[in-house]
């Protein structure tokens, strides 16, 4: 996974709450290999009727390069399906503004490279309405922590671990076989002090 | 020494070295892995590497189990979903519970069913419902394909230490109620993100009177209030749970578990992030009427009417209701179900059945359902206690474990626009088929709707039956 420092691009406004894990992709795709590619699953249900046409009035079917998602409270709530964060990246999208994000999203998030950015529920209000009618261009700079939209500029802190993680495309495996020996060593204290976690039968 | 929570403890003991960022590398003692692990499995082989800690290891076939026709699966998603976490766990030595296994089940009622969970232990799963294995005070929580990964190649993993809270609930629960309105209750009442952020822990008199099924059912829900986990502190009745079973310590070994178990509660005066207080004896039978787990209320309330309410709130519960097809204002109970369901890592013990079949013992159901156990060896007991035989009595089908129409992976699905009294964990959106309309509840109160074919209070029904 390459990193990235700034996205720059279409933001699209989905005016909606607690859009789930079964909402952004629904549970009957999740047997498809990742190789496949997710983009064309992601809000499967939303996105398009029941037999399969997309739906020309919804925002995202009416912006297709999207990069910036706006949505309400509670995003990416529920399960820890790591494809619903799949459809988004595999989609193109980079960004997803939020007042709130499920736990477990935000990490798979970050560890795909994209930004589960949270912004004060009035800002976030305040992009739904500008991004009303249609899409428009926004920039979201890492760096500087910066959200450039129109004339305003909306500033942001992320956690160190999310922001160095996105600007380096790190691989944590590969952060943590550097730690072998500290992990050999805790594992020595632990088997001698809860030997049963490793089971007799 | 200060104070310490019962979640300091657990993260403490299991903290092998912190970053200057803020993140801790944590080692796992319990790893759970189901078919819908084929990604980080997928990612092992890119890299060529090797599961670090095989007999930490444990693989179960519960996502895509059928649970009608298991002897002769035909060709498709199904069969290469589960062929392939079989081909999986046999390339890397692992134990796998599959589905001619008498073991088999639901993950997270197998976990601790085996004894695999542990009191003091770290369990990881990529399943949001991993919070389940926190009845027995255990730091479990669910994670991602790219950590499924990270544990099979270093039996670790990164985490930011959450905040905890604590949520008390004291006095006696009224009967027909339980463990599982207790957990709706509280998610109205702070949200379905009302916890982001947070571990809880569950305390006080109501939580120690809860059986281990209870409280298994309990934190197993934590995640639909946005919590991290969920844990219980061990006690005598989880020590009574956990002996003797297959893997748990034996012995000298049982003895020094112990030792170290009896120490792991809170310790008096420990301060913690945030505490939230709850009455037991105000909470009815809870059901959800719209498309999130907050979207619950007592049984004897009226469907919220958005007209009285402003601004994005009216908004939602609109497109609730809309999606619903409910009326706006009406009493709650009345409204007709097409189906039940009974199951899932939520509500699939022997308890949950048992309860169920106390409201249907000698009664017909008006609308067809299904009772799928969760586990195989939970199956065995109903069928032993003839449980089988009053759901089938009843007009019910009575299934093989899974976690079925929970989540519809393996065929088994609500159509469109059906309505669905269910025990599970989820109502949202097209959860349990695309357009299905899901209304989560205890499995007593799913069979009172199937009894009478509506939302129902169930405490009538049980009556002289507790």
């Amino acid at each position: 996974m390459s990193g990235w420092s700034v996205t720059d691009g279409l933001a699209v406004a989905l005016p909606r709450e607690s859009v789930d894990t079964d909402q952004l992709i629904p549970a009957r795709f999740m047997s498809v290999s990742r190789a496949d590619g997710y983009g064309p699953y992601l809000l499967h249900d939303m996105r398009r009727d029941e037999t399969g046409v997309r739906l020309t009035d919804f925002p995202l079917n009416r912006a297709p390069k999207t990069k910036i998602l706006v949505a309400r409270r509670n995003f990416g709530s529920g399960s820890s399906r790591e494809a619903a964060v799949f459809a988004l990246v595999d989609f193109g999208i980079r960004v997803v503004i939020a007042p709130s994000f499920g736990d477990i999203f935000s990490g798979n998030a970050v560890n795909n490279g994209l930004l589960p950015l949270v912004l004060p529920p009035e800002t976030v209000e305040a992009l739904l309405s500008d991004l009303s009618e249609a899409a428009d261009e926004m920039t979201v700079d890492l760096g500087r922590g910066q959200v450039r939209f129109r004339n305003r500029v909306y500033e942001f802190t992320l956690p160190e671990v999310w922001r160095e993680k996105l600007l380096n495309g790190w691989d944590d495996i590969d952060l943590t076989i550097s730690r072998a020996e500290a992990i050999a060593a805790y594992r020595d204290r632990r088997m001698s002090a809860a030997p049963w976690v490793w089971p007799e039968k | 020494m200060s104070p310490l929570t019962l979640f300091d403890k657990l993260w403490n003991a299991h903290e092998i070295t912190r970053r200057s960022d803020g993140s801790s590398l944590l080692w796992v003692d319990r790893h759970l892995v189901h078919e819908g692990s084929h990604h980080a499995f997928a990612r092992l082989a890119a890299r060529g590497a090797k599961i670090a800690e095989p007999q930490l290891t444990y693989a179960v076939v519960d996502h895509y189990a059928p649970t009608r026709g298991r002897d002769a699966i035909p060709a498709g998603d199904i069969r290469k979903m589960i062929e392939t976490l079989e081909c999986n766990a046999d390339l890397h030595g692992l134990k796998i519970f599959g589905l001619k296994d008498p073991d088999q089940g639901i993950v997270h009622v197998v976990g601790p069913e085996q004894g695999l969970t542990l009191p003091g232990m770290t369990v990881n799963c990529g399943d949001s419902h991993t919070s389940t294995h926190g009845a027995l005070g255990a730091l479990a929580f669910g994670i991602g394909a790219t950590e499924v990964a990270h544990v099979m190649a270093t039996q670790t993993i990164w985490q930011m230490r959450p905040k905890v809270l604590r949520i008390t609930v004291e006095g006696c629960m009224r009967a027909g109620v339980g463990a599982k309105d207790l957990a709706l209750h509280w998610i109205a009442l702070l949200g379905a993100d009302g916890a982001r952020g947070h571990a809880i822990e569950y305390a006080g008199s109501t939580v120690r009177a809860l059986s281990m099924e209870g409280r298994m059912t309990l934190c197993n829900l934590s995640i639909e209030g946005g919590a991290r986990l969920g844990m219980v502190a061990p006690d005598e009745a989880t020590f009574a749970y956990v002996e003797g079973r297959t893997y748990a310590p034996k012995a000298a070994h049982w003895e020094q578990a112990l030792e170290i178990w009896r120490a792991l509660p809170s310790d008096e005066g420990a301060v913690f992030d945030r505490e939230v207080e709850i009455d037991a004896a105000a909470i009815a039978p809870t059901v959800t009427w719209g498309t999130s787990p907050e979207e619950a209320l007592p049984i004897t309330a009226a469907i919220p009417d958005p007209t009285k309410l402003a601004g994005t709130k009216a908004e939602r519960v609109r497109d609730s209701l809309e999606y619903m097809g409910l009326t706006a204002g009406r009493p709650l109970a009345g409204t007709p179900v097409d189906q039940v369901f009974i199951g899932s890592c939520t509500n699939g013990r022997i308890e949950d059945l048992r309860l169920a079949a106390a409201v249907l013992a000698g009664r017909k159901a008006k609308v067809p359902g299904m009772v799928a156990p969760g586990s195989t060896l939970v199956k065995a007991q109903a069928e032993q206690e003839g449980l089988d035989r009053i759901f089938r009595e009843a007009g019910l089908d009575w299934v093989a474990s899974g976690c079925s129409m929970c989540v519809g992976m393996n065929g088994d699905l609500v159509e469109a626009g059906k309505r669905c009294a269910s025990s599970t964990n989820r109502n949202f959106k097209g959860r349990q088929g695309r357009g299905a309309r899901t209304h989560l509840m205890s499995p007593a109160m799913v069979a009172a709707a199937a009894v009478t074919g509506t939302l129902s209070d169930v405490r009538p029904l049980l009556e002289g039956r507790l």
